[in-house]
């Protein structure tokens, strides 16, 4: 039998529908290997082992009386620590909510609770989901499985990290400009950020609410594809949650390429800032893409220069507004020793949240000013707008649009901390989807030359085309054939 | 002649009224609306604000917002968008209030009123919908926020649908001011969307008042008075505050623009704050919501169901039952009153206005005596309707039927049965009457033989004499007759 720690969710299930292997192992495989990464790299935030092997066990026994929820009744799974869970505090990475226990659980946990998941616990992240590195963590960063002095990117830095090392089968994150994508790319992972609207967000700690959508992290392309199918759909709590069925987003992933018009995007050739390593395995992906059948065609999307700017505007500003909330009146920290209510109120939050959600919430409460909200917020609005139409042109053309997911490898703990810009650039490839709503995954496409450091394509969608998109991607990660090799595990 | 203060300035009122609608549930979530309840008891996640927590709006809400537009003569719009409006304070759970900025539900309307004044009509400037804030209490010092020794916050107040109905500048006086806000609370409570009670917060009326010169291009400094939790309020406080501004310029000094408390002990106002730090509200599309656009089928429907305005029911009054002034006043004051004369006068065979009196003299009375309203009275439409028959029929006279109707007031019986147990039958039977007459002649032989005389101013004695002797049972127009023909 091969490691379970290193299987992914689907085959495990195969595993245990064939009694090779009991949920019960399958969790304590996890914890062990969780317990014996967790060390180096600090994914965890709340980890809840003991239940997870209690429910491990619960879904053993139903499963011997014929009623087992799901055919992953016990594979554990871990979610980022902005899902409200009512077995184990939400912080979202703030000690702004250090304590904070829900008394309800996301739509994502309650889905994937019905389905018999087995929670392993609760995920480092940036805070408040504000960063590309996990180190805006109220709690201490999070590493990277393949070098511990680099980060495992961000701001689902945690799920990443512990799918990348083997920790959990599979993890939920969150996407709000690429959190999900780029840590996934930065720990060779698959990390899909669905059509907005497609996944509840309800009981998901906002950050900016027109762009957040939860995304699975995975190892293997079918896998993020059953997670999502387990979560995905309408949700009355959630009024921007689409009102149509989920197609089968697993059955047809084997349909193949040949045939797709697939887009490269010319603004995107020597973007500035891309590695040469990077540009070279992405480049060899679109040819790989182009010998399964794809046809390959350039387009442009003249808009997306100006995606960051734009989203800097945009997320900021609803940030601003969403965190508002955390005031030290009703829940979570409160600073102590305030003679009256405004202090009190600012004291918390002067003590509860860290430099990057500062600087967020001033430029977006700066944004939204009286006087400034048409300059800013919405011509930001409007730049979104025109970024929907380009992809709309686009998809006239071609069924896919790929490029790189990250213009660089993982880079150094610190290296970015002191330079805001930069980190914000981590971003640059992912951000324009998250304006757009459009649907996009990153799929490893193997380890830079220059660094031995994993590299992420990036894979855009129509919206609520997924199955092309899964499809497109599981071709490619069968033919590559990277992760199922010694070479697509890192070696912690 | 000189001109009087009243007659040298110009006053400039516009109200903004807030009305929680009576909703089983609240605008974002599925906690009940209501006044009861331990404080915290009524809240969710939703209206608590947590974390991760999402709104979803209330169609009966956004039904009954449709309701008030269109009762408003507004402009429904095809497209309508929630906004934020970001502030901070602790009886606000997010910090944000979901409401609505430049595509309100309903804009453009108008509300005819009349007094004294004569008839005139106030523009609407919008009505938008939004959601209520929790309610503080601060503990210590004078009981406001800023010297107090602590705060409790009470969130199931947080959440309440809230329809803000915002007059045009139209309204001249305090007169006014109060006829507009009478109307508006009584459409209100006619088109049942709100208990519309000043007095426990579910109607909140807020004025702006300016006073300038006659004749003068621009407004004067806009004075926002808070705080007037009854109709007689808000008439007391925007005249006195008519009279401290024209009274400040004519003294020569510069009104500033604020927001001035109205206490309701002295009928005066103080200021609370000036505008010197206005908020910027900073609002932006609400992103967790999607635009609504109701569909104009549904809109018509809700067109096509609105029940009759109170003045379309004063006038059918007037007319259809020829009511007086009075009656039509008293009987329309509210839908309840209404609908109790209307089912007291479908019964009853005479004439309505006959039931009219009896409820607007004598059931209100009562009424007042007790303290209660008309929907707590024991006493139905179809018993008053019966009293009121026995007085017709002459089973008892008008001045008996006022104690039998103190009576079925406190039990609630037809008056049919409190006629019997008192013993109030009227006796009209002439042989039934005529041993009684006899007697009377018989023991007042000198009155008699007056009456034989021709003096027939004198019968009214006799007939009071007989009246005793039946204790007052005997029908005295038929003894009147006995006497006469006897007599005669």
């Amino acid at each position: 039998m091969p490691d379970l720690h290193w299987t992914g969710a689907r085959e495990l299930a195969r595993m245990i529908e064939g009694g090779d292997v009991t949920a019960e192992e399958i969790a304590a495989a996890f914890v062990a290997r969780s317990e014996a990464v967790e060390p180096s790299l600090h994914a965890y935030l709340h980890p809840t082992f003991d239940e997870a092997i209690d429910d491990a066990r619960a879904a053993d026994r139903r499963r011997a009386a014929g009623e087992a929820r799901s055919a992953f009744d016990g594979v554990p799974v871990a979610y980022k620590d902005i899902f409200c869970t009512r077995a184990a505090p939400t912080t979202s990475g703030s000690k702004i909510l250090d304590g904070f226990r829900p008394p309800y659980d996301a739509t994502v946990v309650a889905r994937c609770g019905a389905a018999g998941l087995a929670m392993l616990g609760k995920l480092n992240m940036d805070e408040f989901a504000m960063g590309s590195s996990t180190e805006n963590s109220g709690f201490g960063p999070t590493k990277n499985p393949w070098d511990l002095e680099r980060v495992p990117g961000g701001s689902s830095g945690g799920s990443t990290a512990l799918v990348a090392a083997g920790g959990t089968p599979w993890a939920w994150g969150t996407d709000t400009g690429g959190s999900v994508r780029q840590p996934a790319s930065l720990c060779g992972l698959v990390g899909v950020k669905p059509t907005y609207g497609m996944v509840s967000r309800y009981g998901i700690v906002a950050f900016a609410s027109s762009l957040d959508q939860a995304g699975p992290v995975t190892r293997k392309v079918e896998d993020a594809a059953a997670l999502l199918q387990l979560a995905a759909g309408h949700d009355p709590y959630d009024s921007t949650s689409i009102p149509r069925d989920v197609p089968d987003l697993v059955s047809g992933i084997d349909g193949g390429i040949d045939g797709m018009r697939v887009g490269i995007v010319r603004e995107f050739q020597g973007a500035e800032g891309t590695q040469p390593g990077v540009a070279q395995r992405v480049e060899e992906a679109y040819a790989r893409l182009e010998k399964l059948g794809a046809r390959l065609e350039e387009i442009s999307l003249p808009s997306f220069e100006h995606g960051i700017s734009a989203y800097y505007l945009v997320a900021p500003a609803e940030a601003s507004s969403n965190l508002a909330r955390y005031d030290g009146v009703r829940y979570g920290f409160r600073a102590s020793g305030a003679p009256d209510i405004v202090s009190m109120m600012s004291r918390t939050r002067d003590e509860g949240f860290g430099d990057e959600v500062k600087r967020r919430v001033m430029l977006g409460t700066y944004a939204l000013a009286a006087g400034y909200y048409d300059a800013y917020y919405g011509k930001a609005q409007k730049v979104r707008t025109l970024i929907t139409r380009d992809l709309e042109r686009a998809y006239e053309q071609v069924d896919l649009i790929v490029s790189p997911t990250s213009p660089t490898t993982a880079f150094r703990l610190g290296e970015r901390t002191s330079d805001p810009l930069a980190m914000y650039l981590s971003d640059i490839f992912t951000v324009p989807v998250n304006m757009a709503g459009n649907a996009a995954i990153s799929v490893p496409c193997g380890t830079s030359p220059d660094d031995g450091l994993p590299v992420g394509l990036q894979i855009i969608a129509r919206s609520l085309d997924e199955q092309t998109m899964f499809r497109a991607a599981y071709a490619f990660e069968q033919d590559l054939g990277w992760i199922d090799s010694a070479e697509g595990r890192p070696s912690l | 002649m000189s001109t009087t203060v009243e007659d040298r300035y110009k006053t400039t009122i516009g109200l903004e009224t807030h009305v929680e609608l009576s909703t089983s549930s609240k605008m974002f979530c599925g906690c009940e609306v209501g006044f009861a309840g331990e404080p915290n008891t009524r809240t969710c996640p939703v209206c608590l604000g947590m974390p991760g927590s999402l709104p979803v709006a209330n169609a009966t809400a956004i039904e009954y917002t449709l309701r008030i537009a269109l009762a408003l003569n507004c402009t429904i719009a095809p497209r309508s968008l929630f906004h934020r409006k970001n502030y901070f304070y602790p009886d606000m759970p997010k910090n944000y209030q979901i409401s609505q900025y430049d595509y309100p539900v309903g804009s453009q309307g108008f509300l005819e009123i009349s007094g004294d004044f004569g008839t005139k009509r106030v523009g609407i400037n919008r009505v938008h919908l939004e959601e209520d804030t929790g309610k503080s209490i601060h503990v210590g010092g004078s009981g406001r926020i800023a010297d107090s020794d602590y705060s409790l916050e009470d969130f199931n107040r947080a959440g309440t649908p809230l329809v803000e109905i915002v007059s045009e500048p139209d309204i001249g006086s305090a007169e006014e001011a109060r006829a507009y806000v009478t109307e508006l609370r009584a459409l209100l409570e006619s088109l049942g969307v709100s208990d519309v009670r000043m007095e426990e917060g579910s109607m909140r009326v807020d004025a702006n008042v300016s006073v300038a010169l006659q004749g003068a291009e621009e407004f004067g400094a806009k004075v926002e008075v808070k705080n007037m939790n009854s109709i007689r309020s808000v008439g007391r406080a925007l005249e006195f505050e008519e009279k401290r501004q024209r009274d400040a310029l004519a003294n020569g000094e510069t009104l500033v623009q604020e927001t001035r408390h109205f206490d309701e002990k002295t009928s005066t106002t103080s200021s609370l704050r000036t505008k010197e730090f206005a908020f910027d509200y900073r609002y932006f599309p609400e992103p967790d919501l999607v635009p609504f656009q109701p569909d104009p089928e549904w809109v018509e429907s809700i067109r096509d169901a609105l029940p009759e305005t109170p003045a379309a029911r004063r006038e059918r009054f007037a007319t259809t039952y020829g009511l007086s002034d009075y009656d039509v006043g008293v009987l329309t004051s509210s839908v309840a009153t209404s609908d109790w004369f209307e089912a007291a006068a479908t019964v009853y065979a005479g004439e309505p206005k006959r039931v009219a009196n009896w409820i607007s003299a004598d059931l209100f009375g009562l009424l007042n005596e007790a303290g209660i309203e008309l929907a707590q009275a024991k006493i139905t439409p179809a018993q008053l309707a019966g009293l009121v028959q026995l007085v017709d029929d002459g089973t008892i006279s008008g001045k008996q039927a006022k104690t039998v109707l103190a009576q079925m007031f406190a039990s609630g019986s037809d008056a049919q049965d409190v006629v019997a147990d008192l013993g109030l039958q009227q006796v009209s039977d002439e042989s039934a009457l005529e041993a009684a007459v006899d007697e009377v002649i018989a023991e007042n032989e000198d009155a008699a033989a007056k009456v034989r005389a021709g003096q027939l101013n004198t019968i009214g004695f006799l007939v009071g004499q007989v009246m005793k002797k039946t204790k007052g049972r005997a029908n005295p127009g038929i003894v009147n007759d006995l006497l006469k023909r006897k007599l005669g």
